[in-house]
């Protein structure tokens, strides 16, 4: 195993002689999506003509099914098979792992006629056409006997219980230190349901070539999906061809598969014949996993001058009844601020509900809505500027491990932010600034997510035209990963973007851990890196042991690689020439990247600062962001422009998290409120008129080879703070329950006279 | 979706024949409506007469001086007239306030006072609904209920109309004129096409099976200022919290009830020279609370306020 010393090291990336890395490159894969010809899962062509599936949800929370009646739908035209748990094939129980190794286990669908949330599977239609087929499901008729089932989170709180395998921790003595305090902040956040909206739905298309199955489907891990189908299926692993080369948005939903996946693979085996399956928008918001309501009770103690002596974060969250998910909303804090005397914990009701499940940046993103916010109202009690009091609680070592930080720079993010942002105009007393009908105010929040490295391989091709091709299971989720691998590649072997191609998201292909949890980037790229320093040295090999070469008996450990070449002084030859003389069949090779033993030993993480101007309209309570500016601290920086794709579109969602998202659960069905777009809303253009955000100069060489860090979740952690934060500066409004809508806030308006 | 026939007749007697002689069939304008309707079978028409291509699509001038706009202008069309901007800037803000630009380059003028109404339980068809299925019940009656309706409604319905078009049509006085399936023509005032909920909400505007909106006539413009406001849950491609029109002392209010509501009691009060404020009280005493949205009566109350104050001030905003 290696040492993060070995990672300090000059390399091809920190050395950077191209200057590819950190440069603006346009995405590798961008012309084929504006022109609308990059095929997603649904899209992909099979090899004969495909039969179109279609799913029916159940509409209770939770019951048992009666009696399922499929004799109108088994009549209607075009139809080809008709499923309930009655007649569906075989499948593997829930949660089975034939395969010890299996990264995930089965996912059995319509396996019992039990109902266990709101849009569950209950039955399948498959028929010629998606119209025959939608129009066939919904002649499916279902009579149920329902029961009792807990749905509303909210009236359920005294039945939160402690996660399993989890404790709370306490460092000093927080009551004894919050009960000392002089000033004391206790207050109780919320923040809702929230949905994933990705603009592709769940979608596979499936086909069998005798006892294989390949799935072309929507997933962010290709190994956990293909683990998952082959378990279901009771099939070798390796009789599943798992490829998912474009994807419209995952977020953490498509972390997992759905019935969409073991839908189409099986209707394709019964049918001898292509099949394609996709969620419907409703599917979309019911069926799959959504972010979890967390209530947050935040309590402060600090001095006078600001130092922090007590905090404590205890945050209720709720997950479905048989499928454990904690949103760790306190986890973050734990690395945050110094205080001798602290408390964090989570508590857990089970619900009858749809899974509940990450979402970017899960825990920060839900719970930095409650402490950034409880930090500037306590900023407000000692009359200390809140951007001075983060900075007067900055620890220096891990408040919780007292481990040192590999690199930390929160407060430069802060000052640097306040001074671009314009943040000494701000007026600490609310409802001072008025422009007509609208009154503007100014807030912050800090921002922190965990940064990580998972094992991952990868695989290298050079054949005889010089051309690299980066092969990898892993997934481009719309983030740019193709780009920054390309890039890796292209600085580490020394040749030029545009000899390099990439090829991911297939099952065949060395593995990767997938997207998710802000990691991709620094372990995909790290594998596509060392798997690079392989190829150089395998080249190095071929050369040196090639009496035709200008390199044939140089020192190995001497030769470099740039422009296309492999050289030794002024001896020097392209790959191309290299490769297509001394192994005309090409040069493949594979690497592999793995954390380092004494990774552990720094406490890790990437930092921001978010700035928000907002209006609120005195009369009406509508809030309307002005500007917001993020500066970041996030390792090196691949790509300027797919990073800041991925830090803004943080800033976007939190921004959509203060003012518009959430989807309220009706209690007496156990469904969500919002269905579709028109509902549930994300941010529209109009409500992001001026967002923009910059890094810090940063290398952590801690993290990874490339000394990179993940960018992204990092950018919605902290932004619905500091919008709440600028309303409560606007108009003296102080919400604790997001999103804040023009009802919330015209109450208080009304609440304070105005 | 259910299958379903297709046609696109030439002309408007066409048009009105094909309906008449197809039961269960509907009219095709934008279909930016009617067609999300169709993918979650809220409806099943089958067979659609496709009106997009009807010689309905022009903006005359009147010889009062108003505007006869076509059944088939889109938004867009009749949003970027240089005489709609000018006349009736109250209409050009209300369309542009709607949807999205996507939207309103398909959306017509015929099908956007038709279009049905956005209640959430009205989309989700595993709900009871009454207006979907008469007699199921209300599922937002006691629901999720945050836009529903605060004036007109009905213990069987409590959902509110969406056109913000309508809405400023209703403060213009503008009418409609029709061809009924009979080939009779006729015309009404826009306030009085759809029809409060009572016991009937799947009845929902007073056109009869097959009726065709041919054309809206507005008259003049009238005196005093002009301004839409509507309040959304974001800063575009939001339905309306509640909205109000007003053109100089006429008041119309959009996301209270099922039609575009003329606050007549505040446009008395206000003739009678009684204060903003009462005046806009004066229609809401009869505002209902039902769970989640009795801050629309405080709201539109303060909205129209501000309103009148824009347009009292004379101003064109
Ligand atoms: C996401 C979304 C957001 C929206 N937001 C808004 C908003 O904020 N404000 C707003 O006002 N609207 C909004 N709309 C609604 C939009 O304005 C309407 O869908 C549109 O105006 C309908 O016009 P259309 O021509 O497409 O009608 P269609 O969908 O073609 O028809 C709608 C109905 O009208 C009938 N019809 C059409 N023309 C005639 C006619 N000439 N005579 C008799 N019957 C006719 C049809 O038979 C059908 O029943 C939104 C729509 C969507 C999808
Ligand atoms: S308010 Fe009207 S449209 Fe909504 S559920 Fe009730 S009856 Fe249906």
């Amino acid at each position: 195993m290696s040492s993060v010393k070995d990672w300090a090291l000059p390399n091809p990336v920190s050395e950077n002689r191209s200057g590819l890395i950190g440069k603006t490159v346009d995405r590798y894969e961008g012309r084929l999506k504006v022109t609308g010809t990059a095929p997603y899962a649904y899209e992909v062509e099979p090899p004969s003509a495909p039969a179109y599936g279609q799913a029916v949800s159940a509409t209770i929370a939770r019951g048992r099914i009666v009696s399922i009646d499929t004799s109108a739908a088994e009549a209607s035209p075009g139809v080809k098979l008709v499923w309930t748990s009655r007649n569906v094939p075989a499948q593997a129980a829930r949660g089975e792992r034939a395969n010890p190794r299996s990264q995930r286990g089965s996912n059995p669908t319509m396996a019992s006629d039990a109902v266990e949330f709101y849009g569950q599977t209950l039955a399948f239609v498959a028929a010629d056409t998606l119209e025959n087929a939608r129009a066939a499901a919904a002649l499916v008729a279902v009579t149920y006997e329902t029961q009792p089932a807990t749905v509303d989170f909210m009236a359920s709180l005294d039945q939160a219980e402690m996660p399993p395998g989890e404790e709370d921790t306490e460092i000093g003595d927080f009551g004894a230190g919050f009960a000392a305090s002089p000033v004391k902040l206790d207050e109780t956040y919320f923040s809702p349901i929230a949905n994933h909206t990705q603009m592709e739905p769940c979608a596979t298309t499936a086909w069998w070539d005798g006892d294989k199955v390949t799935v072309h489907t929507s997933i962010q891990m290709v190994k956990g999906g293909q683990h998952a189908l082959a378990e279901t299926l009771a099939i070798a692993s390796d009789k599943v061809h798992l490829i998912t080369r474009y994807i419209g948005g995952g977020f953490g939903g498509k972390g997992q598969s759905y019935d969409d996946l073991t839908l189409a693979a099986l209707a394709a085996r019964e049918l001898n014949q292509p099949v394609k399956v996709a969620y419907t928008r409703q599917q979309m918001f019911q069926a799959t996993i959504h972010r979890p309501a967390v209530q947050m009770r935040v309590r402060l103690g600090a001095e006078p001058d600001g130092r922090l002596n007590a905090f404590s974060i205890e945050a209720i969250t709720h997950c479905a009844r048989n499928v454990p998910f904690t949103e760790h909303a306190a986890n973050f804090s734990r690395s945050l601020y110094a205080a001798p005397n602290r408390l964090t914990g989570h508590r857990l009701v089970r619900m009858d509900l749809p899974g509940a499940g990450p979402m970017r940046a899960p825990g920060e993103a839900t719970g930095m809505l409650s402490l950034e916010c409880a930090m500037d109202e306590l900023a407000e009690k000692l009359g200390i500027d809140p951007v001075e009091l983060r900075i007067r609680n900055e620890p220096t070592v891990d408040p919780e491990t007292g481990k040192p930080f590999s690199v930390r720079q929160l407060v430069s993010c802060m000052r640097e932010g306040a001074q671009r942002f314009g943040w000494e105009r701000r007026n600490p007393t609310p409802g001072q600034v008025r422009e007509g009908r609208w009154l503007v105010g100014m807030g912050m929040a800090a921002g922190i997510r965990g940064n990580f490295l998972l094992p991952a391989k990868a695989g290298i091709r050079i054949t005889a035209d010089g051309t690299v091709t980066l092969l990898q299971g892993m997934t481009d989720i719309g983030t740019g990963t193709y780009t920054i691998l390309a890039q890796i590649t292209a600085e580490t072997l020394g040749v030029p973007l545009d000899q390099v191609r990439v090829e991911l998201g297939d099952s065949d292909m060395p593995p990767a851990p997938g997207s998710g949890g802000q990691f991709g980037a620094a372990t995909a790229g790290s594998a596509a890196f060392e798997t690079g320093m392989v190829m150089r040295r395998t080249l190095a090999d071929l050369a040196i042991n090639d009496p035709n070469s200008p390199l044939f008996g140089a020192d190995p450990t001497l030769v470099t690689f740039a422009n296309g070449n492999i050289a030794l002084e002024n001896q020097s030859e392209s790959l191309a020439s290299l490769v297509a003389r001394a192994q005309p069949d090409g040069v493949y090779v594979e690497g592999s990247i793995s954390p380092a033993a004494d990774a552990r030993d720094w406490s890790q993480h990437t930092y921001g600062a978010q700035f928000a101007e907002v209006a609120v309209d005195v009369v009406t309570g509508e809030v309307r962001l002005r500007r917001m500016f993020g500066v970041f601290a996030a390792g090196r920086i691949l790509n300027a422009k797919t990073a800041k794709s991925q830090i803004t579109g943080g800033m976007i969602w939190g921004i959509g998290t203060a003012l518009t998202e959430t989807n309220p659960v009706d209690p007496r069905y156990g469904s969500f409120l919002n269905q579709d777009m028109a509902g549930y809303l994300v941010p529209s253009h109009a409500d992001i008129v001026n967002v923009d955000s910059i890094f810090l100069d940063e290398t952590d060489d801690k993290a990874n080879p490339l000394g990179i860090k993940g960018v992204g979740e990092l950018g919605i952690c902290g932004t619905g703070a500091a919008i709440a934060n600028a309303i409560y500066n606007a108009c003296g409004v102080r919400l604790r329950d997001y999103p804040m809508t023009p009802d919330k806030v015209l109450e208080g308006l009304i609440a304070k006279g105005l | 979706m259910k299958p379903f026939t297709y046609e696109r007749p030439k002309d408007v007697a066409a048009a009105v024949k094909a309906i008449r002689t197809s039961p269960g069939a509907k009219f095709l304008a934008g279909g930016t409506n009617l067609l999300d309707l169709m993918k979650v079978e809220i409806e099943a028409p089958s067979h659609l007469v496709d009106i997009g291509r009807l010689p309905l699509a022009n903006i005359e001038t009147t010889r009062d001086g108003g505007l006869r706009i076509g059944a088939m202008t889109t938004n867009t069309q009749v949003a970027s007239d240089p005489r709609v901007r000018s006349l009736y800037p109250v209409l050009a803000q209300a369309i542009v306030s709607g949807g999205s630009a996507q939207l309103r380059n398909k959306a017509t003028t015929g099908g956007n006072l038709m279009q049905r109404t956005r209640c959430a339980y009205f989309y989700d068809t595993a709900k009871p609904c009454n207006k979907r299925q008469p007699g199921s019940g209300c599922a937002a009656l006691g629901g999720l209920n945050r836009n529903s309706a605060i004036l007109g409604a009905s213990e069987a319905c409590i959902a509110t109309s969406p056109s913000d078009m309508g809405v400023a049509l209703a403060a213009l006085d503008a009418r409609i004129e029709t061809l009924t399936a009979e080939g009779v023509t006729r015309s009404l005032a826009v306030a009085d096409l759809h029809r409060l909920p009572g016991d009937t909400p799947e009845l929902e505007t007073e056109l009869k099976t097959g009726e065709l909106i041919t054309c809206v006539v507005i008259p003049a413009a009238p005196t005093g200022g002009q301004v839409y406001r509507k309040v959304r849950d974001r800063a575009s491609y939001a339905g309306g919290l509640v909205s109000v029109a007003a053109v100089g002392n006429r008041v119309a209010w959009g996301g209270v009830a099922l039609k575009p509501w003329r606050a007549e009691k505040t446009e008395a009060a206000l003739a009678a020279g009684v204060p903003i404020p009462e005046a806009v009280a004066a229609e809401l005493a009869a505002a209902e609370a039902r769970g989640k949205n009795g801050f629309k009566i405080a709201l539109v109350g303060r909205l129209t306020a501000a309103a009148l104050d824009e347009t009292f001030a004379g101003r064109r905003a």
